[in-house]
């Protein structure tokens, strides 16, 4: 097996790329990040690691604007991100300039999804270590899209995703909790899905909102209020499940 | 015969061009729009070569958006001239692009600018440019008439002035003008000046 895992051109025997499952491997590393598509939102939400007390967080943007209707968040090495993303805007403005029309989400994440695989068949270089959540509003149609790219270069929309640390729990848990919403309730789910792995708090996670009229990022006020809902709702819950005679004032 | 000319006011600049497409001796169409608005705050008026212009403002247009998404803050009035200013000078010996600009922009910090950049990269920060055959009597109209911190009402009064000139002394002069002016709440059409319907 040792031998099967220099350069990433080569098959192992039993058909694997080794060097793209090491790249998986980083993305698992990574940071959690959370898509949740609703009929009117779709919503991207991305862990935040607070024990950097002297870094200046502004500077440490995990969700990104492509274009004015398409943003990108990702689980993995970062410095791998900022080249897929620079390419990607440039790829968006392109577009525009040769056809006069904004991309669609797919178009872009297709593009994306080409270059990740191009780096798996190239020589003397190794697969980018992230796997993308890119949401977004189609122009023409106005329908919200969420999409996954990974290191292998394949992706596939989704109606809810998750991606990097603990995303199998993630993912659990919006299957069994997913269903169509819209506006609020989409984000409330995104969030909801995001605090099954990570501390609870405004100054541990970064949401971002995208409608038909552009990208919000939310700050940390709002995040604060709306898991203190989430906190609510669940004590609501908890109390109603142990029944009358448990129920408090 | 196009031309496009351009002043600035009281916390604001102003373009206007002129809205005629013409090849020899006919005239495509009256409304076509040559003030590209390239940002929330920047105006672009060009005259020149057709193809030229299209693609040559199409290219600003979309490399100041990437700055913006790249950088996330949109870049100065100054810095879209010299950018476009070096992109005109590196084909200029290669392969120029015959297009001739007004760039005005409102900045938060420096308020209101506006450049003359013409087809050989030539780039001056002025009150007020014109280009084309009536530059000749929109420049004397304006130099005779325009003081600096003009309203918004005087600097459209000397606007339709500098039209009424062209109109009245240039022998094929265009029918249609349009004003496009850019201030601190962004960069908008202000009005048409029609002798035509198209």
């Amino acid at each position: 097996m040792a031998r099967y895992d220099r350069a990433i051109t080569v098959f192992s025997p039993d058909g694997h790329l080794f060097q793209v499952e090491y790249a998986l491997e980083a993305v698992r590393k990574g940071n959690a990040a959370v898509g949740v598509r609703g009929t009117d939102t779709v919503v991207l939400g991305v862990e935040k690691k607070s024990t950097v007390k002297l870094q200046d967080s502004r500077s440490v943007r995990k969700i990104v604007s492509l274009d004015d209707h398409i943003a990108l968040a990702c689980a993995g090495l970062k410095a791998d991100a900022r080249v897929l993303i620079n390419k990607a805007r440039i790829e968006c403005q392109s577009h525009r300039l040769t056809v006069e029309d904004p991309v669609t989400v797919e178009y872009i994440t297709r593009y994306i999804a080409g270059l990740q695989q191009k780096y798996t068949q190239s020589g003397g270089v190794r697969p980018f270590g992230l796997s993308t959540l890119i949401v977004g509003f189609d122009p023409y149609s106005g329908v919200p899209a969420l999409y996954q790219t990974d290191p292998s270069g394949t992706f596939s929309a989704w109606k809810a995703n998750a991606t990097g640390r603990n995303s199998n729990s993630m993912r659990e848990f919006l299957e069994k909790n997913y269903k169509e919403t819209s506006g609020q309730e989409t984000v409330k789910l995104a969030i909801r899905a995001l605090l099954e792995v990570v501390e609870s708090g405004g100054k541990n996670i970064e949401v971002a909102v995208m409608t038909k009229e552009g990208l919000r990022q939310l700050d940390e006020a709002e995040i604060d209020a709306i898991v203190a809902e989430i906190e609510a709702e669940k004590a609501a819950a908890e109390a109603a499940k142990k029944g009358p005679a448990a129920k408090e004032t | 015969m196009e031309c496009v000319f351009g002043m600035v006011g009281k916390g604001f600049a102003l373009v206007v061009a002129d809205t005629s497409a013409v090849n020899s001796i006919l005239v495509h169409k009256s409304n076509e729009d040559k003030i590209m608005v390239l940002d929330s705050h920047k105006l672009m008026g060009a005259s020149g070569e057709a193809g030229d212009r299209a693609q040559f403002t199409e290219y600003v247009q979309k490399n100041v958006a990437l700055y913006q998404y790249r950088n996330g803050i949109p870049l100065t009035t100054k810095a879209a001239a010299n950018f476009m200013r070096g992109e005109l000078a590196t084909a200029l010996r290669k392969n120029p692009y015959m297009v001739n600009i007004v760039l005005a922009g409102h900045d938060k910090e420096t308020g209101p600018s506006l450049y003359f950049i013409d087809y050989i990269a030539t780039l001056h920060k002025v009150d007020k440019a014109a280009f084309g055959y009536g530059s000749y009597f929109a420049l004397s109209m304006m130099d005779r008439h325009y003081h600096p911190n003009m309203t918004v009402d005087e600097a459209v009064k000397l606007a339709d002035q500098c039209i009424e000139e062209i109109r009245s002394r240039l022998v094929v002069a265009p029918q249609n003008f349009v004003i496009k002016i850019v201030d601190k709440d962004g960069a908008r059409e202000h009005s048409w000046r029609r002798t035509t319907k198209d």
